[in-house]
């Protein structure tokens, strides 16, 4: 069992959760992700790194509520325990290796987080702080309810820019017209990491395919094993069949099939739908769905 | 008693009742069927069988105590050689190897030795008997990578021999294949697997899952810093392959990984909440057992089923008990056909599968008959489901990751077969990692072999 040694609602239906999982917190590296099961009825559930501590050995991870398996996750508390915790999985971003530290230094580079994705983002800016390299974050959300780790990120980035959808806070548009906004101002950079939804990240990179602005994009397709067994996590990169899981989660941004990926996510979208109203509706669940003969 | 050269019948779950269930298909011999089938054993002077035995379990031995009714001293037999009879007796494919070479075969039908050992395994688990574990302990530490069948058996052996054995999995449960990709109803997973994982550990072995090695830590850290003296690799050949035809990344293909996972590792079919696709008409390509074991599920989760294989009958590489089964269950097989596209509808969406009829030409290198396309026969299946069953090659992240440690053009590890050895001091490895898919019962020979081969590497003269 992997002991939650904190939780903090950071926003509308999303929390945070440090664990207790040293052996992945010794060796995992910004851009590397966990798989984690509540219980014996859980599914895995494939989890980017926010943050963790190899002193405490905890893991820090952002969920989501969006199916059966996190709506029950969100119920656990600070010393509750998760069934499993694995990982680190995939491969670290290229950006924060020592050994391209020096190549790194030379650029400037640019962040941009969609909704949850400012999780993932939130530990290479750290490393690279960390390393001298200063980065500028553009972090965007629906609406203000959903936004999170404001200050953390403005602790670790040279320029921290919030935009919302509605216009609650911050910049009034998507990521995208501040990147742009950037640009009509004059700013210019080398190198581009984007990391939210799909569709987030392909219209960064159809920006930034126009901009000349190389671009890092980092995958979430849907996921079983997360080591290369099952292939559920297959995408089409540069014309050849990739797996999220072990060749990735980060790709070039302008090679990957985007579409594809979006409708690939949508592969168990009526059966986790199901799931999600059953586990809502509890015991009253009668979907009218024919199949369990509980509306006759 | 009846005629010596048959076998006494064993009970099936009826094909039309099972077809919709994912409760285990035979049901076993009573003490009655089991005293009377021992009784055909002729207990040879040179038996063929244990020499047939990839783990040389003293067959005629056990099958002697089986005919007096000391069934614990048959599993206590047993258990010298074989630390999961209960999964062996039920998925070895005896046919072709012990019961393949008794000579009561000669005249009729072999010794049904799979099924005496299963019935010897599964009376000792229900007894509460487990295997004798007071063994003095010899203080040499050795990690073990994967709770397979190879793991599982080497594992076991050095424990037996007083070493302080560590396995490391990957996943959550114990196993591996025989959890996530053999399905319930071959092999039940909590009565069958669960019971024998849990003997080896009742042996002083540690199992610590959710441990990727290559990931949340090397070999070579585990032995500079965690005091492991030598290493075995039994972490099986986990990689699922496609045929590279167009329409393949369609929704509604799946690798028979994938599908057989979700199933059996996360219990989709008990209404989980892991989501698996309930296809109406599915197409199985491949025709091994794991094809058999995807026809079979997707058949219980409701589908109409088709199994596509290029070559004919004959070469279906799967056991022959398991096509049968398939087919009384009511698995259609579509032989020497091939698939050249999948078809998607607007929406992304399989809707049907593009076949080439083949025949069989010249016999190619691996002595079966090459299948040739017959030019203009292409035809269309509708379907609503793909399920990839091409066979899977080893995981390249331990390889990859440990210095020293040399690899095949295939991505297998290299190993003496005699001893399991490496390029790599004190590193040893075994089953489907080094060899590619295979059998469960391979990859427990090799795991026996290389446990021999630490011993040794010890200074043991074993």
């Amino acid at each position: 069992m992997y002991k939650i040694t904190r939780k903090e609602e950071l926003a509308a239906n999303i929390f945070l959760m440090d664990v207790e999982a040293p052996r992945c917190a010794s060796s995992c590296l910004p851009g590397q992700f966990v798989i984690v099961r509540i219980d014996d009825e859980g599914e895995r559930i494939p989890l980017t790194i926010c943050d963790y501590d190899r002193d405490k050995g905890t893991i820090t991870i952002v969920v989501q509520t969006i199916g059966a398996s996190t709506m029950r996750m969100n119920e656990l508390n600070e010393g509750d325990a998760l069934s499993d915790f694995v990982g680190p999985l995939g491969l670290p971003s290229e950006l924060c290796l020592e050994e391209n530290l020096e190549e790194t230094k030379k650029q400037e580079i640019v962040f941009i987080a969609g909704g949850l994705g400012t999780a993932p983002v939130y530990p290479q800016v750290k490393w690279l702080h960390e390393h001298g390299v200063e980065a500028t974050v553009i972090m965007g959300s629906r609406t203000k309810d959903l936004l999170f780790y404001i200050d953390e990120m403005k602790a670790v980035a040279k320029d921290v820019f919030v935009t919302t959808d509605d216009g609650t806070y911050g910049f009034h548009g998507m990521g995208t017209d501040q990147l742009q906004a950037l640009y009509d101002e004059g700013r210019h950079f080398d190198h581009c990491v984007a990391i939210g939804p799909m569709i987030m990240m392909k219209f960064v990179c159809k920006l930034t395919e126009k901009l000349g602005l190389h671009t890092i994009v980092s995958m979430n397709p849907i996921m079983v094993d997360g080591t290369g067994m099952c292939g559920a996590c297959r995408l089409i990169v540069d014309g050849e069949v990739k797996f999220a899981c072990v060749d990735g989660p980060e790709f070039d941004g302008h090679k990957v099939d985007f579409d594809l990926a979006m409708a690939r996510m949508k592969q168990y979208a009526t059966e986790e739908g199901r799931k999600k109203l059953a586990y809502e509706e509890g015991d009253t669940h009668h979907g009218g769905c024919g199949n369990c003969g509980g509306d006759k | 008693m009846g005629d010596v050269n048959v076998r006494v019948p064993i009970a099936e779950q009826d094909a039309k009742v099972r077809a919709t269930n994912f409760d285990e298909v035979c049901l076993g011999y009573t003490e009655e069927e089991a005293v009377e089938e021992a009784q055909r054993c002729l207990n040879c002077k040179n038996p063929k069988c244990v020499g047939g035995c990839p783990v040389s379990i003293n067959i005629p031995a056990f099958i002697e105590q089986v005919k007096n009714r000391d069934f614990k001293r048959a599993y206590e037999i047993i258990s010298e050689s074989s630390a999961l009879p209960a999964v062996c007796g039920r998925v070895c494919p005896q046919e072709s190897q012990c019961e393949g070479v008794c000579v009561r075969g000669i005249k009729g039908e072999a010794v049904a030795i799979g099924k005496l050992e299963r019935f010897v395994a599964d009376w000792a688990r229900k007894n509460g008997i487990k295997p004798a574990s007071d063994v003095a302990k010899n203080g040499h530490k050795v990690a073990v990578i994967g709770s397979g069948p190879a793991g599982l058996t080497c594992a076991g052996d050095l424990a037996r021999a007083g070493y302080d054995v560590t396995i490391f999995e990957a996943l959550h449960k114990t196993g591996g294949v025989l959890v996530y990709g053999i399905p319930e109803f071959r092999l039940p997973k909590e009565e069958v697997v669960a019971a024998e994982v849990a003997n080896v550990e009742s042996l002083g072995v540690k199992i610590e899952t959710n441990v990727i090695i290559g990931k949340s830590t090397t070999i070579d850290e585990l032995m500079e810093n965690e005091g492991f003296e030598a290493v075995f690799i039994g972490s099986g050949a986990g990689l699922p392959k496609f045929m590279g035809i167009p329409g393949e990344q369609s929704l509604g293909v799946f690798s028979a990984n994938e599908y057989l996972t979700r199933n059996n590792l996360m219990k989709a079919f008990k209404d989980q909440d892991t989501p698996i696709y309930h296809g109406k008409k599915v197409v199985v390509v491949g025709g091994g057992n794991v094809a058999m074991d995807a026809a079979r599920t997707a058949l219980r989760l409701g589908a109409e089923v088709h199994i596509v294989y290029r070559r004919s009958e004959a070469e279906l590489p799967a056991r022959v008990e398991e096509v049968h089964h398939a087919k009384e269950e009511g698995v259609i097989f579509d032989l020497l056909q091939n698939p050249v596209e999948i078809l998607a509808d607007e929406s992304g969406w399989v809707k049907g599968i593009k076949i080439i009829k083949m025949e069989l030409g010249e016999p190619d290198e691996s002595g079966r008959r090459r299948p040739v396309e017959i030019p203009g026969s292409e035809y269309e299946i509708e379907c609503d489901c793909v399920i990839m069953s091409l066979g899977t090659s080893p995981n390249p992240l331990i390889s990859s990751t440990t210095d020293g440690l040399d690899v095949n053009r295939r991505g297998c590890i290299i190993a003496k077969e005699e001893d399991g050895s490496t390029s790599k001091t004190a590193v040893y490895a075994g089953g489907d990692a080094v060899t590619g898919a295979a059998t469960v019962i391979l990859a427990m020979g090799a795991g026996k072999s290389a446990a021999l081969g630490i011993r040794r590497y010890f200074g043991e003269t074993v």
